[in-house]
């Protein structure tokens, strides 16, 4: 064999025959960039310029705030830079400010609207504004990165749950994953819902208190998945070979049965994703969900039902939703074929006689 | 008198790969022709394309069957036409019987579901023609075996219901797929036997798709022997195997494993201290009990009852027996993975005192099992599979030391940077068979073992190359001492490893001694049925 392709481990030829699907990895890159976006919503959508030029000093109102009398003002509460007279004189001679794209957050009333509450879209408010004078696309922006990240955040602590409790499970078998079965029949039966709203009436909403609500029930699908793998791995022969070796349980688990269980784990990680923003989007809908004043997409889609000939909320909103909501499906259509055992590479393996 | 199928230029490509690459045969009426090589060699493709099998498969070529209706071109005919062929004119049957037989129908509904479609039969006569199948293949009590589910009949029964399946139609060409690779040996010659008979009765022709030598000297009138998706040899098969022709014929008839280990003396073997002593050693499994008792207890399964042997440095200790016997058990109980009852000694020291006294017996006693492709795990690299054994036992040696030893490891086995640069950064799926095999005896024999246990270390291996494995097998005991507790189902591979051996039936050993008194002059009915079926 004089030449032969670099060795690629099981992950990387998973990548490359990821990348292979199209629409699945063209979803991947569109859905990062959103995020990353989002990242920077304070960059992209605020009531405040990113740099002002003042009467030749420099201020930086993203990072600190200034009293209106900095800018000729007559008070000493914060300067609402959408004020006219504030933009006024910040358009005077060798003045100058430079706005982000949008120039609302998402909690920014625009009093100065022309248009009643909620307006229709406007060349002030794109895609117009809610029933209390908010812009919309600055809620849509952080409430989309809200939801993103917290369905990561959920994601991750239900995976982590899930595949330790399934591992151990799976790996000691006999009594340990007959009790751990009962446990979570038990714990399975409990009604998640009327558990949130009794939990929210007691304490006060907010997004850490939901993520451990919903961690706390979110774990059990993903569990019985890396269960069954593992009691089907441990029995085979490189794991047999591995305790004839010497290898402790801790390490078996860890380097040769998990690698080779995760496979339903990063199949289901898109959907999972996409169940946890419709699990919060949901929740605000209902009002047991984030706080009220966090832009939320459920609380968007609630307003859009209230006001139903506001046909931009509900409008955008939804687009929005649906667009989140299919590229993780299609990335996780294109994952579930990349990890398929059934799926052959078309390089062929290099087979040559022992 | 023309030819029942003739094939002529088959080739069958996948995804632009040529696995069959133009190949000529022909079968007359009534005739056995077995078709050899090993696997990868295009045999069981050739099989599927005839039958528009072959899923995704380019077909090109042609194979004109002469039937009832006229003479059809198989490669060109629409599928609704070539269905009917299928089952009527041409049945097949697989290696598999648990897999081909749909485990939710009992078998006569399947054998019937054939009479049904093909012949038209109404259901007093299907249930009548059924029994009388069943019956034809030997099956004791046909009325009560259709009724019965595929996982309630054993192996042998299962091929027997399967070739009656197949015969349903009276068909006249017969494709058997490997049709007794899955059975045990003893079950083997029954089922040639019956598939013999069967083709002297309905005078129909038989391809028989096979990598047994042994199966085609005793079965077939012609052989064709392929390898690599050619035609390299065709002929009686008086006259092939009298005097083969192509080199690769040669390898294949000469594959049979040879002997070739140290014999030794008599007195080196009785003062030896032995590595491994196990006196009266029993081992069960729980298995529910039906009904309500079984909710508070468990019952047992004894796998393995009253096994005593004693295995000395240097000298192999060969277990046959068939599927099911106990024989893969005891070498489980052996390795201290599997709760046992009765005396096991590895140096005088029995498993279970501690953490850190099985550590160091581990480290005596290592294992290779059979399957080369489920005991390597497929996301290691070779330096991490070949390096574990050192991770656990010299866990202060530098990671470039380690490296160095999994080297030698590797170049011990034959597995040679030169030959697969990047060898440490592989990982298994890059291996073959019998490379993957030797990747396993790497892993053993880093930690210096005393006594390797191989657990059917050659059955998945092609012949060729199970001839190689067991002669590394050999060389490594004779330069290193090395004992081996070899489990196996072949005889074969017993002679030519072997200085003892205990032949295992139903979990008992039913004859024991060394390999000449057993396999030359057994006494127990059972060694000697297993003696036959390879003579």
């Amino acid at each position: 064999m004089a030449t032969r392709p670099p060795s690629h481990s099981p992950a990387r030829r998973a990548w490359a025959r990821f990348r292979r699907n199209r629409l699945g990895y063209w979803s991947l890159l569109a859905f990062c960039t959103m995020a990353v976006l989002s990242l920077f919503a304070e960059v992209v959508s605020n009531d405040r310029p990113l740099v002002v030029r003042y009467e030749g000093s420099y201020y930086f109102p993203l990072v600190r705030d200034y009293p209106e009398t900095t800018f000729g003002g007559d008070f000493l509460t914060a300067t609402d830079y959408l004020d006219p007279f504030i933009r006024e004189r910040l358009a005077q001679d060798g003045n100058w400010a430079i706005f982000p794209l949008n120039r609302y957050g998402p909690k920014t009333l625009n009093y100065f609207a022309a248009n009643p509450n909620p307006s229709a879209p406007t060349s002030e408010n794109w895609l117009g504004t809610d029933d209390r004078g908010r812009d919309l696309l600055a809620q849509l922006i952080y409430g989309f990165r809200v939801s993103v990240f917290f369905a990561l955040a959920l994601t991750v602590t239900g995976v982590a749950i899930g595949v330790l409790a399934g591992a151990l499970q799976g790996f000691f078998g006999g009594k340990t994953d007959l009790a751990f079965q009962r446990f979570i029949e038990i714990w399975g039966a409990m009604p998640e819902l009327y558990l949130l709203i009794i939990f929210s009436a007691i304490f006060a909403p907010s997004l850490a208190l939901l993520l451990v609500l919903l961690s706390l029930f979110g774990w059990m699908g993903l569990s019985d998945y890396v269960r069954a793998e593992f009691l089907r791995n441990r029995q085979l022969d490189y794991v047999r070979a591995a305790r004839a070796l010497g290898v402790g349980n801790w390490q078996i688990i860890v380097r040769h049965i998990l690698p080779n269980s995760l496979t339903p784990v990063v199949t289901f990680l898109p959907f999972r994703m996409s169940g946890a923003i419709l699990a919060l989007t949901s929740l605000d809908f209902l009002g047991l969900g984030v706080p009220p004043g966090t832009p939320s997409l459920g609380e968007l889609l609630a307003q859009g039902k209230n006001n139903i000939d506001a046909w931009w909320i509900s409008l955008s909103t939804f687009a929005v939703l649906v667009m989140t909501l299919l590229l993780l499906t299609f990335m996780g259509d294109a994952l579930r074929d990349a990890l398929d055992p059934r799926k052959v590479d078309h390089v062929p393996a290099p087979e040559t006689k022992a | 008198m023309t030819a029942l199928l003739e094939v002529r230029d088959l080739r069958v490509a996948f995804g632009g790969t040529d696995v069959v690459k133009g190949i000529d045969f022909s079968i007359a009426n009534g005739e056995k022709l077995a078709l050899v090589g090993e696997s990868g060699s295009g045999k069981t493709v050739t099989a599927l394309s005839l039958l528009g099998l072959a899923t995704n498969a380019h077909c090109r070529g042609s194979a004109r069957f002469t039937g009832n209706e006229g003479s059809v071109d198989l490669l060109a005919l629409p599928e609704p036409e070539l269905r009917t062929i299928r089952g009527r004119d041409i049945a097949m049957i697989f290696q598999e019987p648990m897999t081909a037989l749909n485990p939710l129908f009992p078998v006569g509904n399947q054998i019937a579901e054939v009479l049904q479609l093909k012949q038209g039969l109404d259901k007093d006569a299907c249930a009548k023609a059924v029994v009388e199948l069943l019956a034809s293949t030997g099956i004791s009590e046909p009325a009560r075996r259709a009724q019965a589910f595929p996982h309630q009949l054993s192996g042998g029964q299962r091929q027997r219901a399967m070739i009656a399946m197949a015969l349903a139609c009276k068909p006249k060409l017969l494709l058997a797929d490997e049709p007794t690779t899955a059975l045990d040996v003893t079950v083997r010659a029954q089922i040639l036997g019956l598939l013999a008979d069967l083709q002297r009765e309905y005078g129909m022709a038989v391809l028989m798709i096979t990598h047994d030598l042994n199966l085609v000297r005793k079965f077939a009138d012609r052989v064709a022997v392929m390898e690599n998706g050619r035609l390299v040899e065709h002929g009686t098969v008086q006259a092939v195997f009298a005097s083969p022709q192509h080199a690769y014929t040669r390898k294949l008839i000469d594959s049979r494993p040879k002997r070739d280990v140290a014999e030794a003396g008599p007195d080196v073997t009785a003062d030896a201290a032995p590595l491994l002593q196990a006196r009266d050693v029993s081992v069960a499994y729980p298995v529910p009990i039906p009904g309500l008792r079984g909710w508070l207890r468990k019952g047992a399964f004894v796998a393995v009852k009253g096994v005593t042997f004693t295995i000395t440095p240097g000298r192999t200790l060969g277990v046959i027996g068939e599927s099911g016997s106990g024989k893969s058990t005891l070498a489980l109980a052996a390795l201290g993975l599997q709760p046992y009852s009765g005396e096991l000694q590895v140096t005088g020291q029995p498993w279970g005192r501690g953490k850190a006294s099985d550590k160091a017996l581990r480290r005596i006693l290592q294992v290779v099992f059979q399957d080369p492709f489920s005991s390597l795990s497929p996301r290691m690299t070779v330096e991490e599979i070949v390096g574990e054994g050192l991770l656990v036992h010299q866990a202060s040696m530098s990671r470039s030391e380690r490296q160095q030893r999994v080297l030698q490891a590797l170049a011990e086995v034959g597995l040679q940077e030169q030959q697969f640069p990047n060898l440490l950064s592989r990982y298994p799926h890059e291996f073959s068979g019998g490379q993957r095999q030797r990747l396993a005896v790497a892993r053993a024999l880093i930690v210096e073992p005393s006594l390797l246990v191989l657990d059917e270390p050659t059955s998945a291996l092609d012949v060729t190359i199970q001839q190689q494995v067991l002669r590394l097998l050999q060389t490594l005991q004779r330069e290193r001492q090395l004992s081996y507790l070899l489990i196996t189902h072949d005889v074969d591979v017993i002679r030519a490893m072997a200085h003892d051996v205990l032949v295992m039936k139903d979990g008992e050993v039913v004859e024991s001694g060394s390999v000449a008194q057993v396999l030359d002059a057994p006494q127990h009915p059972y060694t000697q049925a297993l003696v036959a079926s390879v003579a």
